[in-house]
């Protein structure tokens, strides 16, 4: 059987499946954190197969500029989360409760 | 061909649930760790789609930059393995049933869109053609994006300074 666009998609869509659980159910930030790569990336591959099986190149391009935002994303996350570890002493998003009622 | 793209499907989705749940440890670094199979498995995949730069990028980046932010930053903060806590049961099954829809929705619709058959072109993605792109027709963009690392680093010193006025009246 050939391989089609649809493989590629079902992949992709199993991978967000993945991270969003990751986000949701884990409680560590940096696991968190984790799970939002795990998204990208399955966007990533998405839009990497469109661009294959469409002959044209825009969606590299898009790809290639989200690794970057992702790049610096993941800087300003991980210094808000070790600003965050320096006052609260936790990653783990059971304990924030500063903002609940 | 065809096995290859299952092998590293297979093995991509495998390791993708190793980061999330993982039953012989909590600990984050093997989280980490097995994000970087993840990603490497997933170039894989770009190279099966004809995107060479983007496989290169992909490791280059994410795995040779990005997991060692990761593993820098678990490393600093000392992060013990997660305790297992009070199972939150309703929590935990209200996330899976609602990621399942997603996915299942998700599903239905790329197979009644039958995009399967409409596009079966063969597009080659050669990294010159890709270059060309870049910097004709997106230079825009991508010198913006220059910009938003620019802010992201100066962003990310002035969130890691210690607080010094602070600092000194404490003391």
């Amino acid at each position: 059987m050939n391989i089609g666009l649809e493989h590629y998609l079902i992949v992709s869509v199993a991978l967000f499946c993945l991270g969003l659980l990751g986000v949701i159910i884990r409680r560590n930030l940096i696991v968190m954190y984790m799970g939002l790569e795990l998204m990208l990336n399955a966007a990533n591959l998405a839009l990497v197969a469109f661009s294959h099986f469409r002959d044209n190149l825009d969606g590299q391009i898009l790809v290639f500029f989200i690794i970057t935002v992702a790049a610096a994303e993941v800087t300003v996350g991980l210094a808000l989360i070790v600003a965050l570890y320096r006052k609260r002493h936790t990653t783990d998003v059971t304990d924030l409760t500063s903002m609940k009622l | 061909m065809e096995i290859l793209f299952y092998i590293f499907a297979t093995l991509t989705l495998l390791c993708g649930l190793l980061v999330v749940f993982n039953p012989f440890s909590r600990n984050p670094v093997t989280s980490a760790m097995f994000l970087v199979l993840t990603i490497i498995c997933m170039s894989g995949l770009f190279v099966l789609l004809q995107a060479y730069f983007l496989a290169a990028v992909q490791i280059l980046v994410y795995a040779g930059a990005v997991i060692v932010l990761f593993l820098f930053v678990i490393m600093l903060l000392d992060v013990k393995e997660e305790e297992r806590r009070r199972f939150q049961k309703f929590g935990t099954f209200l996330g899976f049933a609602a990621v399942a829809g997603l996915g299942a929705i998700i599903i239905n619709t790329i197979g009644q869109s039958g995009i399967g058959e409409a596009l079966t072109a063969k597009g080659a993605g050669e990294t010159k053609e890709l270059g060309k792109l870049l910097f004709t027709e997106y230079v825009l963009p991508f010198e913006i994006i220059s910009v938003l690392l620019l802010v992201a680093m100066v962003g990310c010193i002035l969130l890691s300074k210690r607080d010094e006025s602070k600092e000194a009246e404490a003391e």
